[in-house]
Parts: C-alpha cells; structure tokens; sequence
C-alpha cells in the first residue's frame, strides 16, 4: 500500500497554514501541487515521497546510497579474498 | 453562397450566436435550419470541387490499381484536449486507417451525430478543426451529413468517418506478412495522447502540460514507400496501447515478438505522470504513433527516413519477431528477466495501490 | 527519474540475485506483504532471479483486495443514491460486490468519480453543498494521513455534507493473523516500506520475537526487493529473527510522528473483517466519536449489513499464501480480469491478476 513516487520540491506556499502548507513537487517533468502537512521540515530543493497528494516523508540522499555502498563493499571484499588466494 | 463570406478568413462562428447559441433538433431536420448550418459553415468550412456537386452522393474519380477503404467512429471525451479535439482526431485517425495499407489518403465523409443543446460555438470549433486537419492530411472533405438528436441522447457530438485512398505500390502490408528476423519500428514516445486525455478527464493538472501526439501518418508512410524500403507490415498505435497493437499483430501473424523494454521510447514527463497514476505506459493510449515492421535489411534505412520526418522524431527499434511456438508477445525487462506482455482488459484506472 | 531509475538498475540487481545465490543452502517461504511489492515482483520476473528452493508467498498486502464484499456492497448502495457524489480512489471500481462493482453504478447513472486525493473529494464537498459527498476511505496505514486530514479539514472547516466509508485495515495485525495461523508457511517477511514509512518499524520487534521470524522493512523498486530478499535470506540462513530496514532512504523507526498524531485524532483502532480472512480484532481503522458525524455507513443505516461471499473463490487461501492462483479451479476459466470472482483477480495489485497478466515464462 503502496504508490508513493519520490520528487523533488520546486516552492513553497504555507499561506494556508501548517495543515494546508502546499508545494509544487516536480516528478520528472511534471509538476504537482502537493500536501506538505506531514513533511513541516522539508525545504525546496529536497525530495519528498508522495502518496495520495501528500508528502509522506522526505527522501534522504544520503541513505540512499547505502543501497550501492554495501555492493561496493561485497565487491572489494570479493576483490581482496581474490588476491590473497591468488597470493 | 454568399462569396465574400467564403472569401475572408472566418473567426467568428457563420451561425449568429444570439440567434442559435446551441444546436436543435430542426438542425438536424433536413429543413431551413439544417440548410442554413451546412451553407454556412460546413460547406464554407470544407469547401472544395466534390462538395460543391451538392448532389446526394460524391462522384469521384480515381487512379490507382487498388482502393482502400475504411471507416470509425469517434465519441472521445473530453471532446477538447491538449493538443487536438474530436474533430482532428476523427480526422487523423480514418487518415492513419488508410495509411497503414500504404495508400494515399484522398477523400473522407464526415458524419455529425450531435446532441440538441451543444453549444454551437464548440461545434464550429469542431468543424474548423476538422477543415484545418483535413488540409493538413491532403485530404478532401467529399460528402458529409448530420443529425441531431434529443437533449441526454448523445453525449455532446459524435463523428464518423470513412475515408477512401488509392494504393499505388504493389507491395503486400499485411500481419501475415510478417516474417521472423523481421524488425519491429516505432516512429517515436508512447504515452502522449491517454495521459494527456486523462489529465484533461480527471482533471489532472500537470503544469507542464502533456499534448496529444494526434497527427496524420500519411506523409511519413509514403516516405518510407517511396524509398523502396519492402515494408511487411504497419499498424497504428490506439486505446489499448502499444502492448494491444502487438498482441494483435502476433495472433493474426501467428508470431512471436520481443520487445526491449529499454529501447522503448517514453518520455520523462509521460513516465513521470505514469508513475503518479500508477500506469503502465505500454498500456496507454496512442495517436500519431505506428510500427513498421520491415526485414533486418531494410531497417536501418527505414528507421532514417522515418527519424528524419516531423511526426518521426525519436523513431526507435523497439523489438523483433523471432522464431516461436506460438503467437505471444515477451517483454525484455531493463533488468534482464523476461515476461509476457498481456493484452490489458478494460481501462487502466488511476490508482493508490 | 531520481530515486527510482537506479533502484531498476540491471547491474545492481544483478549483484543482488548473485549474492542471494551465494548463500541460499536451504529452501525457505518468504511473505512480500504489500501489493506495490507484488506488483513488481511480478513485473520484473524477480522470482525468475532467486534459487528455485526460495519461495516468495504473495501475501495480504493490498487493502482493495482485502476491503470485505459487505463494504463493497454499502459502497455500490450508498454510490446509487440520487443525492450522492461517490468518490473514490481509482483501484476500488472494478471491484467485484454482490452483484456489480461501482464501474457499472457509474455507467448506470450514479455519480460515481475517480480521486487523486482525498482533499479532491472534499473540495467538492465544499463545491456541491446540496449533495452528499461521501469518500471511500480505503488502504493500509499509508493512506491513513490522507483521509485523516480530509475528515480533520471537514471539521475545522465546518464542512457538513462530507462522509467517509472507512475500510482501513492495519499490517501488523494482519502478520500476526497469517503467523499464528495453523497453516501458516511463512518464514520470513517483506514488511510494506510506505506503511512504515508513516508508522516506523517498532510494532515489528515483538512480532519478530515472538514468532521467531526475520522482519525486513522493503521497498518497490526491483533492487529495494532484491536486498530486502538477501536481508532476510541472511538472517534465516543465520538462525536470526530480528527487524531490519532496508528502505532506509524512506523509513526511520520512528516514522512519521506528525501524520500518526492526526492519524489518531480522527481514527482509533477497531476490528475489521478481511475479505477472504475473516475478523481480525483490532485490525483496522474506526472514526473516533469526535468524527463520528462523518461516517458513511452510520448516516446512511447501513451498519448492519451482512454478505457472505461465493463458494468458488478462493482469494482468501492466496492471500495468506496457502494456494497459488494458478492452483484454483477458476482462475483462467470462470474467473479473469474481464469477469473477476474476487479482489485478487480484479484489482492490479491482487496476486491473481498479477499472475494472469505477467505470468512466468
């Protein structure tokens, strides 16, 4: 439960109040208005997770690479297991 | 008729809109009102020699040693969406009918089914677009009629057209001309016209706006004709997707066909739009879109002529027809793995889940 | 697309299914709870990559299948009245009730309208003051926010003629019912990466406790769940059973503190029935009687409706994993997407469909 697509915020409009704090998310090209009630902290420029015309939470860039990093690792690992049996 | 109307460039509806601002039922009667909309703005709107026979049927000559014939219908809604109306659609799509047997595209009919009380400002947007895509495609608007019919019995307006075209190659476009090794073309990015009807429906707003990619083929087939490229077969992309067209194509062929997912076209603001509604873009609606299916060595040359045309822009090798069992159509996924690529049943639905 | 075309990279994906390989030895029977999960599973042939003696069990995960046919009923009534604007989320529409789904109430005169967002339906709520506008509040935790906020704005805003059907339903409880049932396979679980994005992973750790099986928070995207395979893979293949995260660029274990807060003002927890389950206590969403002026089914008499469902269908026996939608008498003959018996063929998410349209080669 489950469609919920990450984009990236373009502006902010909080005239509405916290609850009704909308901004224009941008998702590949096409560009939303969206409920930014539940993500108070989030700024232009960050990506957020959208489900339902609400940003869930924001994206972290940073754990986002975690995905990639273990791969890298297990293949310097594997790398290294490599040399020291050729060694 | 009155020449100095038919003279200027008409921006204002020919029908005085304080006197009929929507359409009756004696419109469509055969009476004086009737007589008075095709005078003056179906007539003036379409005018060329074969109308103005005014006699009950068209006569036409033609050359050419086949005839292809065709007809649809179209009850599109929204009647008005970016980048075209019920009017070019209904247009383009008997055009593209025609142009998928090679022929050239001469002359349609036009059929009006309109529902009393459509507004008649929106009718002559209808019928100026009708006359303007006509122009475009080269074709002639030979014989037309129309009807009205009572308020909740007709959604707005409805069109059919049929269309006649000559066929001047002597080639054999046909799904059971498809060979295996054949390679399979399509002359640009799937998408366009579902989301963009769908954003309208639903009232979607994308700020950057989709339009449909509703065109006339006719052109950019002949190209690809006249260049002596030994075409196998051509199909137009329509509701069901570009999965239908192959799955339709596969079972007359009694063919299997891979398609690379990676290798077809979509474009960012389609995919993106796709991902927020949960859509499969290979299940979207097309317009303006066909495959030329064409043997290996053919296809490089194919797929120049069609990149280098307007309405061919981003033409790709999507796929190829290999040998098989049956008649299916498999998906190489972007990550490798393989699977079948389904007809959809029905309409794809926004959704959440 | 950023964060979503790398996560459908071939290579990563690749490496992920190689290492799976690597230290699969026995067969194990992994849950994918949620239907977005399902859906690309199937849709990018996972399964295709894993060692045949791992067996990933479609489970309950999509709240249209799960929404009971009594709901889908009061929905179709309530849609039919003359003085209703229906609107709903688009997945619920070819959803088979009784004896038609709400596609049919719409093509038969019934003002029955697709929503983006349930703050849409509120809008015309605000729009259309002399109709009911009436919300079908459907999904799992992830939804939740939304449709609180809705109801909550109705309130603030005095708005009077908007109402919601709540079927909302909860995962845990949900996991709970599948683990502690005497036909239970399930070894390991995929928990829903946007559920939790809402509602952190804590409710996990007893579950994993308890049950003794590995929990591992996944995302949608092919190598969100290749990983989330290999987590668990690992954990089994270790004797572990603990909750692990691998959604991290989503999910904390806390989740979102602000969403559950007005989550809780409008809903509280409730027993819900689960179509093709059957009860499960305290697994679904209520209005609290501060919002009770807002539920469809009570302003409408409908409380008490009672359905049972058809004897063919076995969408219940698939979506706690026990059968496979190929293994039913019906699939393919008098049950397809054009004439569906239950949720699981209907909605895009339900295994059967998912099975039917991208099946295996």
């Amino acid at each position: 439960m489950c469609l919920a697509v990450p984009g990236k915020i373009m502006s902010i409009d909080d005239s509405g109040g916290e609850l009704m704090k909308i901004g224009k998310v941008n998702f590949g090209g096409i560009i939303k208005d969206v409920n930014l009630a539940y993500t108070p902290e989030a700024k232009v420029g960050e990506y957020v997770i959208v489900h339902v015309g609400f940003a869930l939470n924001t994206v972290d860039e940073a754990e986002a690479a975690k995905v990639f990093e273990y791969l890298r690792e297990i293949d310097g690992l594997d790398e290294l297991t490599g040399e020291e049996k050729q060694g | 008729m009155d020449s100095s109307l038919h003279s200027e460039l008409i921006l204002q509806c020919p029908i005085p809109i304080s006197d009929y601002p929507k359409v009756l039922l004696a419109h469509g009667g055969g009476g004086k009102l009737m007589h008075n909309l095709i005078e003056k703005m179906f007539s003036v709107a379409f005018s060329n020699d074969i109308l103005k026979q005014e006699h009950d049927s068209a006569q036409i000559e033609l050359t050419g040693n086949k005839i292809a014939f065709t007809t649809d219908s179209y009850v599109v809604k929204p009647i008005f969406f970016p980048g075209g109306d019920i009017g070019s659609l209904a247009v383009n799509g008997t055009v593209n009918d025609l142009s998928m047997s090679g022929a050239i595209p001469k002359y349609l009919s036009i059929g009006l089914i309109i529902e009393e009380g459509f507004e008649m400002s929106k009718l002559w947007l209808v019928v100026q677009s009708i006359a303007s895509a006509a122009k475009d495609a080269g074709v002639k608007i030979a014989t037309g009629d129309t009807k009205v019919v009572d308020n909740g019995k007709g959604d707005g307006i409805f069109i059919n057209t049929s269309g006649i075209g000559i066929i001047e190659h002597s080639l054999s476009i046909s799904p059971k001309n498809i060979q295996t090794g054949d390679v399979i073309i399509m002359n640009g990015d799937i998408g366009r016209h579902g989301i963009a009807i769908m954003a309208e429906r639903e009232g979607l707003e994308f700020e950057h706006r989709i339009e449909s990619d509703c065109a006339p083929l006719n052109e950019i087939v002949q190209n690809i004709i006249s260049a002596g490229i030994n075409v196998h077969c051509l199909r137009d992309l329509t509701r069901g997707g570009l999965s239908s067209t192959l799955n339709e194509l596969a079972s007359s062929a009694l063919k299997e066909i891979v398609i690379e997912e990676t290798s077809v076209p979509v474009h960012e603001d389609v995919q993106g739009a796709c991902e927020i509604l949960g859509f499969d873009p290979m299940y979207v609606a097309n317009e303006g879109k066909f495959i030329a299916i064409v043997p290996e060595a053919d296809s490089k040359k194919c797929l120049a002529i069609m990149s280098s045309h307007k309405f061919g822009e981003g033409s790709a090798i999507i796929g190829r027809v290999v040998s098989g069992n049956e008649a299916i159509v498999k998906l190489k996924s972007r990550i490798g793995t393989m699977r079948i690529l389904d007809m959809l049943s029905g309409e794809q639905l926004p959704r959440i889940c | 697309m950023k964060f979503i075309d790398e996560y459908r990279d071939k290579d990563a994906s690749m490496r992920y299914s190689e290492l799976i390989h690597n230290i699969t030895t026995k067969s194990w029977n992994i849950m994918e709870v949620c239907g977005g999960q399902t859906h690309a599973i199937v849709k990018y042939g996972i399964d295709e990559l894993l060692p045949k003696s791992i067996r990933l069990i479609h489970g309950p995960g999509c709240p249209v299948c799960v929404t009971s046919l009594e709901l889908i009923d009061k929905s179709i009534e309530i849609a039919s009245r003359e003085d209703v604007i229906f609107c709903s989320f688009g997945d619920m529409l070819r959803v088979p009730g009784s004896k038609k789904d709400l596609l049919q109430v719409k093509a038969e005169g019934g003002d029955v309208r697709i929503m983006y967002s349930p703050l849409d339906a509120l809008k015309i709520a605000k729009d259309n003051p002399l109709k009911e506008v009436v919300f079908f509040a459907v999904g799992f935790e992830t939804t939740a926010p939304a449709n609180a906020m809705a109801v909550y704005q109705a309130k603030e805003q005095g708005i009077k003629n908007f109402l919601i059907l709540v079927s909302h339903v909860l995962v845990p409880p949900a996991i709970e019912a599948i683990l502690s049932s005497k036909n239970n396979l399930v070894q390991g679980f995929l928990a829903a990466g946007h559920v939790c994005a809402v509602m952190g992973y804590n409710e996990y750790f007893p579950l994993a406790e308890k049950y003794k099986v590995p929990i591992v928070v996944t995302g949608f995207e092919p190598v969100d769940i290749l990983q989330g395979i290999y987590m668990c893979v690992k954990q089994l293949e270790e004797g572990r059973h603990e909750v692990e995260n691998q959604y991290v660029r989503v999910v904390s274990r806390e989740g979102n503190l602000t969403a559950q807060n007005i989550v809780s003002t409008v809903f509280k927890i409730g027993t819900r029935k689960w179509r093709g389950i059957g009860e499960i206590p305290d697994s679904g969403l209520v209005l609290q009687d501060d919002y009770i002026e807002y539920d469809a089914s009570l302003k409408f008499g409908l409380a008490d409706l009672v359905v049972e469902e058809p004897k063919e269908c076995i969408s219940g026996q698939i979506l706690q994993g026990i059968k496979k939608p190929n293994e039913c008498e019906a699939f393919g003959k008098i049950c397809t997407p054009e004439r569906p018996l239950g949720a699981t063929m209907v909605s895009s998410e339900g295994a059967c469909a998912a099975y039917y349209r991208y099946r295996k080669i």
